[in-house]
């Protein structure tokens, strides 16, 4: 490959990357304008919050608790080799609300439920379903898309709550159950530690950015689907792919803004 | 499934939702522990503040009586200003003295309240006279060693 190929190809290739991010700020904005009208049908959030929301409680509140036990073993470990085995409610608590509740949660949320958006609206596209409510003069974006988003947006921060605190009872179990440490200071470090706002506020956030985050790539890489078999099969991929690198690399921002300056 | 079926499982999803966010601020995070009841403010100033922080406690026989509302520095004295919110029900003379404390060797600082004999209490927005500075610890090693020089160089001219 020669110079004079390379550069049009890194062109082509940039340009493409724009347009991709361009066009999905424009179908959020749509998206964001159909919200209201599909607040005065609330049964369809109601609707989707069910599929969404309570279908995830299961897997959301299993691994929490395994997460929490592993925690609680670790933290265990590596405190007790300080003579800090008590802090072990603080490390635990500290963990899941800021970081490993909105986290993992988001990650499970973009396998549990961002893949059944993206495979139900692609399917959709591929039966032509969404053309057949234009045709009938109903905006897909409004009656199919927008309760989606905002079903998804309320569902996360709840099921990160479940998360972490299924999790600190996970660690509850492990450290003063199994080994041991002393109730008493395991729960009034936690409670000395962790603050309402700067903790479990900000990932109650950071969730519900994860939220908006998971929902919308789901939504865009379902509706943006090519209409056939593999298509949906790709757009499903990308969808996981996605949005668990956007919780990520968002996650590092947001831990930057919200906690890199202790007061 | 009926609509209403579906409502009342969603109905059953946000409860459990807001039960466990209530969980983790009561249970985790000790809202309810904060401060409870009315509160006034009095201030103290302070010729070095260590490492307070606002919402520390304020403590009076290891106590909790208040927190640490704010913190900010007098432009004129130079001196850590720092104001704090205490219980209505607790009642404190005016010649009460505050301190820099520490708890434990190395963990949080906060500010203990030494009651003096005083008839007349502490009302919302006087400031408490005696003070009694943080101990910075590098401050302290650094007395200790000046005055271990000290003490070894008139030694040696013995």
């Amino acid at each position: 490959m020669n110079f004079a190929d390379f550069l049009p190809r890194l062109g082509r290739w940039a340009l493409g990357y724009l347009y991709r991010l361009g066009h999905g700020a424009f179908f959020f904005l749509d998206l964001l304008k159909n919200v209201p009208a599909s607040l005065r049908r609330f049964y369809l959030v109601v609707a989707q919050i069910h599929a969404i929301g309570n279908y995830s409680v299961v897997i959301i509140a299993a691994s929490g608790l395994a997460v929490g036990f592993v925690l609680g073993l670790q933290g265990y470990y590596t405190l007790s080799r300080y003579g800090a085995a008590e802090s072990l409610g603080l490390l635990v608590a500290l963990s899941l609300v800021r970081e490993l509740g909105p986290v993992v949660t988001a990650l499970l949320f973009a396998g549990r439920a961002g893949t059944s958006l993206t495979a139900e609206i692609g399917l959709m596209k591929a039966g032509e379903q969404l053309a057949a409510m234009e045709m009938m003069a109903i905006d897909p974006r409004q009656r199919v898309l927008a309760p989606r988003l905002l079903g998804g947006i309320i569902a996360m921060p709840l099921l990160a709550a479940m998360f972490s605190a299924v999790g600190i009872f996970g660690g509850y179990v492990v450290g003063v159950l199994m080994i041991g440490i002393d109730p008493g200071q395991f729960w009034s470090q936690m409670q000395a530690g962790v603050d309402v706002w700067d903790d479990v506020g900000n990932g109650i956030i950071k969730s519900f950015v994860f939220g908006v985050t998971c929902t919308f790539v789901a939504l865009l890489e379902g509706f943006e689907a090519d209409a056939t078999p593999e298509g949906v099969a790709q757009a499903t991929t990308r969808t996981v792919v996605i949005s668990s690198l956007a919780v990520l690399l968002l996650d590092f921002v947001l831990t930057a803004v919200m906690f890199s300056t202790p007061r | 499934m009926t609509r209403r079926g579906i409502e009342s499982l969603v109905g059953l999803f946000v409860l459990a939702g807001f039960v466990a966010i209530g969980y983790l601020a009561l249970k985790a995070a000790n809202l309810a522990a904060m401060t409870v009841g009315e509160t006034y403010v009095v201030s103290a100033r302070f010729d070095n503040i260590g490492g307070l922080k606002p919402r520390a406690p304020v403590k009076s026989a290891g106590v909790t009586v208040g927190r640490v509302a704010a913190i900010a520095l007098d432009g004129k004295t130079f001196q850590g200003v720092v104001t704090m919110e205490l219980e209505k029900r607790f009642a404190f003379p005016r010649d009460t003295s505050a301190s820099i404390l520490t708890a434990g060797l190395l963990g949080d600082q906060y500010v203990g309240l030494n009651p003096g004999g005083e008839d007349d209490n502490l009302a919302a927005g006087d400031t408490i006279r005696m003070t009694q500075s943080a101990v910075v610890l590098e401050n302290f090693i650094g007395q200790l060693l000046y005055n271990r020089a000290a003490e070894g160089g008139s030694e040696a001219k013995k």
